[in-house]
């Protein structure tokens, strides 16, 4: 099980302000280890739910950084909203996690 | 190595054949559409923006590209990217020099703002090219970014 993505939402007036690291190596199938390749092994799709709405989705190559990070801002959020993050990668795996709207300072 | 390499030809041969299918039947909204695996594996940004069919798009001053001048680590190079064409639904972001240039597209018309963060990789100074969907048509802009290798001034 790959380990839990970091998800923070911060409120900004009626846009949540989503920020989120996942836990991922992101081989490009170009690395060597020794003379061998390291195989190909990346995170392809992501999706994000406000509230059981999918509001933001994106479809990704092995060119993102290890580790990945994104931000993005989803719009007509209120304090207390449950955004929930997926993503997959080329071998299938998965994960999910999930963080509450939390009101700007 | 070749038996790696069997195995990425096989799986995006079977994917190829489903990107072909979903490109032709989805090609507006981006939503759900298969991954258009012919845009991954296309070597330059020219044939990645054919496959995806954004070849026509025109020149913007409304895509706002941040990313540093120079990043002294390729690894990671962060950019934000903001689009103020109104209705602006997906961009797609292109790393013309990388070996697979096609980065990824982003949809943002189900409720999100046409803004995003990523962190990219970077094999070489290159520009960073976006391209924008709105109202069904496509705007791009460029931004170059130079990569130092080994960070030690060269």
């Amino acid at each position: 099980m790959p380990d839990p993505m970091k998800i923070r939402a911060t409120l900004q007036g009626d846009v949540a302000d989503v920020r989120v690291l996942m836990a991922h190596p992101m081989e490009t199938g170009q690395r060597k280890q020794g003379d061998k390749l390291v195989p190909l092994h990346f995170i392809q799709s992501i999706t994000a739910q406000l509230n059981g709405r999918t509001v933001f989705s994106a479809d990704i190559s092995q060119s993102i950084s290890r580790n990945p990070v994104f931000a993005f801002k989803v719009t007509g959020a209120k304090a207390g909203d449950r955004i929930v993050i997926t993503w997959k990668d080329n071998k299938g795996e998965t994960r999910t996690d999930e963080t509450t709207v939390r009101a700007g300072s | 190595m070749l038996q790696t390499r069997r195995a990425v030809i096989k799986a995006s041969g079977a994917l190829g054949l489903l990107a072909a299918f979903g490109g032709a039947l989805l090609k507006p909204g981006r939503a759900l559409a298969a991954r258009n695996q012919s845009a991954f594996d296309a070597k330059s940004a020219v044939d990645a923006m054919r496959a995806l069919g954004l070849s026509n798009a025109q020149d913007s001053k409304d895509i706002q590209i941040r990313a540093p001048e120079i990043a002294e680590n390729g690894a990671v190079v962060p950019i934000d990217i903001t689009s103020n064409i109104p209705g602006t639904t997906a961009i797609s972001v292109f790393i013309e020099k990388n070996p697979f240039p096609y980065t990824g597209t982003f949809d943002f018309s189900q409720g999100t703002m046409p803004y995003v963060h990523l962190r990219v990789k970077m094999g070489e100074s290159s520009p960073v090219r976006v391209v924008a969907a709105a109202g069904g048509r496509y705007y791009t802009a460029a931004k170059e970014v130079k990569v130092t290798i080994g960070g030690c001034g060269g």
